[in-house]
C-alpha cells in the first residue's frame, strides 16, 4: 500500500505530518496508528461510502479511506483502537472485513517501481509524439535547412529522452550480456542505440534519413508492453500479500508468574510452553501438558472427524484447536516442525516445474539471433557489393529497427493483461507468469477432498428427523459454544425457526461438551464417551436429556459451491478426474459419489499424493492438482499447475500457481477455457508480428526502408497485436 | 516560413504542458485507486471536503 491516498490532502496530511514527526495527535495526545483491512465484497459507489461514513463514526478513528482496486480500506486510528473491532463492526454492518498485517504488506516499494515505469512511458509518450509531429514535416516534404533543423530538434529532444527512458532496457541488457547471455532487451537496446547514434551522424553530415522518431516509438511500445507486464504481476503479489497478511504467525509463550507474551513463532524454542486458545491453529510440534480440548486434524491429514487430545498428547503444526484452551510444551518449532519437512518435499518438486520454459522465452530464443545474423549478414552484403560504408550501416540499422520486437514484446503482456484481469474478476488470482500457459495444457484434475471439495465445515444433517424438544434444548445449549458442530448446529436451527428452550446454567467442559439445566434436569450435549452413547460412524454430537436414551446429531460436510457444475465441465470436456484424500474410505465414497467422481482413493499419505499426481506427469498427462491442505502441498508442486482456495493454509497457497479468492469452484472450468484462449491469442500475436516481419525484412534488406516505412510498419503492428488481446475480453 | 519560429517553441511548450499535467497526475498518486475513482463521482458525498456530519 502506499500512503494513504485522499482527495483531501489536507485533511490527511496534518496526522500524518505528526505522526511522522512523532508529536502525536493534538485532538486527545494520544499517538495515531495506521490499522488496514481487507474488504473482499465490496464493488460499489454505495460501499465506499457506507464503510467510511460507518468507520468515521467509530470511536477513535480520524481517517479512513477505501481503496477500490485493492480492496481495502485504510484507516488511521488512536492508539488504543483494535483492528478487530473495526473488522467486526464492518462485517456487523453487512461489509465482510478481515484484519491485515501490515507488516506484510510490503507494496510501497513495488509501487514505486510502477510509478518509475509509468514516468519513463510518460516521458517517451511526449518525446514520441513531439517528434513524430517534426518528423511528419520532414516525410511531407522539407528539405535542406529545414529539414536538418528539425532534425536537431528531434535529436535533442530525443538524446535525453533515450537516456532517461530506455536505462530500463540497457541495465537488463547489460545485466545478460554480463553473465554471457542474450535476453530481449539485447536487440532492443542495440536497435536503440543504433538509431540514435546513426541518425546524430546523419544529422550532422544533412543526411536524408533519421531514425529519432523511431528510437522513440520503439521506447514507448516497448515500455508500455512493459507497464502492463508489471501491473499484472503488482496486483497478483499485492493480493498474495494480502492473503499472507491475513494470518499473522504468532504464538502465545507461557511464562512462569507473569501474563502470556505474544511472539513471533520463529522466536519459539523446544521446552518453551505456548498456550493454544480454541479456535486458534497450533503453532508447533509439541505434546500436549495441559487441557482438554479436540483437534481439528483435516488441514494435515484430510480426516474430517476431530480427534480428541488430553494431556501426553502429540500435537502438529497446523492442527485447529477446537474446544479448550490447551498448554504445549514445544518439541520443534520453526524449521524443525512437520511443516517444514512438508517443505522439503515440495522443495524437490518445484525445480521440476522451474524448467518450463514460457512462449515468450521460447519466442526471443528463436529471434534474437536472427535479427542479429540478418543486419549483420546486411550489412557485410551491402559493403561487399557496394563498397558504401554509411549506406550498408544505415540498411543494417533499418533491418534492425523494422524487426524489433516492438509487437513481440507486447504480444504476451497485452494478452496476459487481458486475462488475468478477466480471471481476477471471476476470483482467481494468477500468482505464476506461466500459469496461463500451463493451465491451457492441462488434461487431467486431481481434486483433494476436505476444504477443496468440501467447504471443511460440517453441516446438519436431516434437521426435520429430530423431535422439536430436542432441537430446543439441543439449541439453547449450542448457542453458547465455539465449537464448529454447536455453531453449525445453533444456525441450522435458527435458519429452521426454531427457538431455543430455557436452559440454565450452561457450562463448557472442555473436550467433552456442553451442560445445563432444564426443568430440574441435567441436559448435556457433547462427545459420544461422555454420555455413554454408542457413537456412530460419522460426524456427530450427541444430547442426552438426564438419562434418557442420547440422541444423536449428525453432521456432513457441505459441499463446496460450485463443484458440482465444475466437475461436470470438466468431465465435459474430456478431462480424467480424480479425487484423492488422507480421509477415510467411507467419507471420500460419499463426497465421491454425490459431485460424481468415479476415480477415487482414500488413506491416501502426503507422499502417496504426490507420487500419485508426478505418475501420472510421467505417464504423459498434463496435471491440475486442486488442494488445500499441508498434505497436498507436496502433490500441488509436483503438478503441472496447481490451484488452491484462498482458506487453505499458506504453505499450499505458497507453492499454488493460482489461488481460487471466493467461495465457489465455478470458475474452475472457465479459466481452462480462459486460459486457452489467452494461449491461443499470444500464438496468433506471435503470428502477426512474424507476418509483418516477413514483407519488412525482404524491404529493409534490400535498401528500401525509410524512417517512414519503418514507422508505419512498427505501430501497425503494435496496435493489431493490441486490438488481438483485446479480443479476448469480448470471449 | 519564419512563422517557424514562433510554432516550433509552441508545440514544444504545450507538450510540455501536458507532460507536466501529467507527472502532476503520478505524484498525487492518480492512478492508485482507478476503480475507486471512478465508482466515487457516483457518491453524493462532497469528495473534497471532510464528511459533515
Amino acid at each position: 500500500m502506499a500512503a494513504p491516498i485522499s482527495a483531501c490532502p489536507a485533511c490527511d496530511a496534518a496526522p500524518l505530518a505528526e505522526e511522522q514527526a512523532g508529536k502525536g495527535y493534538r485532538g486527545n495526545g494520544m499517538e495515531a496508528k495506521r490499522i488496514m483491512l481487507s474488504l473482499p465484497q465490496i464493488y460499489c459507489a454505495a460501499c465506499i461510502a457506507g464503510v467510511e461514513r460507518g468507520l468515521a463514526k467509530q470511536d477513535g478513528v480520524r481517517s479512513a479511506r477505501v481503496n477500490l482496486t485493492l480492496k481495502r480500506a485504510v484507516v488511521d486510528v488512536d492508539q488504543d483502537v483494535e483492528a478487530q473491532t473495526l473488522a467486526d463492526y464492518l462485517t456487523g454492518i453487512g461489509f465482510e472485513a478481515y484484519e491485515l498485517d501490515p507488516g506484510q504488506l510490503k507494496a510501497t516499494a513495488t509501487d514505486k517501481h510502477g510509478k518509475d515505469l509509468l514516468m519513463r512511458l510518460g516521458v517517451s509518450g511526449f518525446a514520441m509524439m513531439n517528434v513524430m509531429l517534426l518528423s511528419v514535416a520532414v516525410w511531407s516534404g522539407a528539405t535542406d535547412a529545414t529539414r536538418d533543423l528539425f532534425h536537431w530538434i528531434s535529436a535533442g529532444i530525443a538524446i535525453p529522452t533515450v537516456g532517461f527512458s530506455s536505462q530500463v532496457f540497457f541495465k537488463s541488457a547489460w545485466s545478460a550480456l554480463r553473465v554471457r547471455r542474450l535476453n530481449m532487451d539485447v536487440p532492443i537496446s542495440l536497435a536503440i542505440l543504433l538509431a540514435l547514434g546513426m541518425s546524430i551522424y546523419e544529422t550532422m553530415h544533412s543526411g536524408k534519413h533519421a531514425y529519432f522518431d523511431a528510437a522513440l516509438s520503439l521506447t514507448f511500445f516497448l515500455l508500455a508492453g512493459r507497464y502492463l507486464d508489471y501491473r499484472t504481476r503488482a496486483v497478483a503479489r499485492s493480493a498474495a500479500e494480502e492473503l499472507a497478511a491475513l494470518e499473522v504467525p504468532r504464538a502465545l509463550r507461557v511464562v512462569a508468574g507473569q501474563a502470556d507474551e505474544q511472539v513471533p513463532v520463529s522466536e519459539l524454542e523446544p521446552g518453551q510452553i505456548v498456550r493454544v486458545v480454541p479456535g486458534s491453529r497450533v503453532p508447533v510440534d509439541g505434546i500436549v501438558t495441559g487441557g482438554e480440548s479436540e483437534l481439528d486434524r483435516s488441514l494435515l491429514t484430510g480426516e474430517s472427524l476431530p480427534v480428541a487430545a488430553s494431556p501426553d498428547s502429540i500435537v502438529s503444526a497446523g492442527e485447529v484447536n477446537l474446544t479448550g484452551p490447551l498448554t504445549v510444551r514445544v518439541t520443534a518449532a520453526g524449521r524443525d516442525s512437520s511443516l517444514h519437512r512438508m517443505a522439503d518435499l515440495v522443495a524437490i518438486a518445484e525445480t521440476a516445474r522451474n524448467r518450463y520454459t514460457s512462449l515468450a522465452d521460447k519466442a526471443a530464443a528463436v529471434y534474437a539471433p536472427v535479427v542479429h545474423i540478418l543486419s549483420f549478414a546486411a550489412f557485410l552484403f551491402w559493403v561487399w557489393y557496394s563498397g558504401d560504408w554509411r549506406m550498408s550501416m544505415n540498411i543494417a540499422v533499418a533491418t534492425l529497427i523494422i524487426t524489433c520486437p516492438c509487437a513481440l514484446g507486447l504480444a504476451v503482456p497485452a494478452v496476459t493483461t487481458a486475462a488475468s484481469g478477466r480471471l481476477f474478476k471471476q476470483g482467481m488470482l494468477l500468482k505464476s507468469a506461466t500459469a496461463m500457459e500451463r493451465l491451457a495444457e492441462v488434461d487431467h484434475v486431481v481434486f483433494d477432498k476436505t476444504g477443496t471439495l468440501t467447504e471443511g465445515k460440517p453441516a446438519l444433517d436431516a434437521l426435520a428427523r429430530h423431535k422439536d424438544r430436542d432441537l430446543q434444548v439441543a439449541l439453547a445449549l449450542a448457542e453458547g459454544s465455539s465449537h464448529p458442530l454447536a455453531q453449525s448446529l445453533t444456525q441450522a436451527a435458527r435458519a429452521a425457526g426454531v427457538h431455543p428452550a430455557e436452559v440454565s446454567q450452561v457450562t463448557e467442559v472442555p473436550g467433552k461438551g456442553i451442560e445445563g439445566q432444564w426443568t430440574g434436569k441435567t441436559v448435556r450435549l457433547g462427545r459420544a464417551e461422555w454420555l455413554g452413547a454408542n457413537a456412530v460412524g460419522q460426524t456427530a454430537t450427541y444430547l442426552s436429556i438426564s438419562g434418557a436414551k442420547p440422541v444423536a446429531f449428525t453432521f456432513t460436510d457441505a459441499l463446496r459451491p460450485g463443484v458440482e457444475e465444475a466437475i461436470t465441465a470438466l468431465k465435459a470436456k474430456g478431462m480424467g478426474v480424480t479425487l484423492i484424500s488422507g480421509d477415510v474410505p467411507a467419507a471420500v465414497a460419499d463426497i465421491a459419489g454425490r459431485v460424481g467422481i468415479e476415480d477415487w482413493q482414500a488413506d491416501t499419505l502426503p507422499e502417496d499424493k504426490a507420487e500419485f499426481v508426478a505418475r501420472l506427469g510421467k505417464s504423459g498427462r498434463k496435471v491440475l492438482m486442486v488442494g488445500d491442505g499441508l498434505n497436498d502441498t507436496a502433490a500441488l508442486a509436483a503438478a503441472h499447475v496447481s490451484i488452491s482456495p484462498a482458506s487453505a493454509l499458506e504453505a499450499a497457497r505458497v507453492v499454488s500457481d493460482i489461488v481460487l479468492l471466493g467461495k465457489s469452484m465455478e470458475p474452475l472450468a472457465g479459466a481452462i477455457d480462459m486460459s486457452k484462449s489467452a494461449t491461443r491469442r499470444i500464438k496468433e500475436n506471435f503470428a502477426i508480428s512474424a507476418g509483418y516481419n516477413l514483407i519488412a525484412i525482404p524491404v529493409a534488406l534490400l535498401g528500401f526502408a525509410t524512417p517512414l516505412a519503418a514507422a508505419l510498419a512498427m505501430s501497425t503492428s503494435s496496435v493489431s497485436v493490441s486490438l488481438n488481446a483485446l479480443r479476448l475480453k469480448k470471449g | 516560413m519564419n512563422v517557424l519560429v514562433y510554432l516550433i517553441p509552441i508545440s514544444l511548450l504545450l507538450g510540455a504542458l501536458g507532460l507536466a499535467a501529467f507527472f502532476w497526475t503520478l505524484k498525487t498518486e492518480q492512478y492508485d485507486d482507478p476503480d475507486g475513482d471512478g465508482q466515487r463521482i457516483l457518491s453524493d458525498r462532497w469528495d473534497d471536503n471532510p464528511p459533515e456530519e
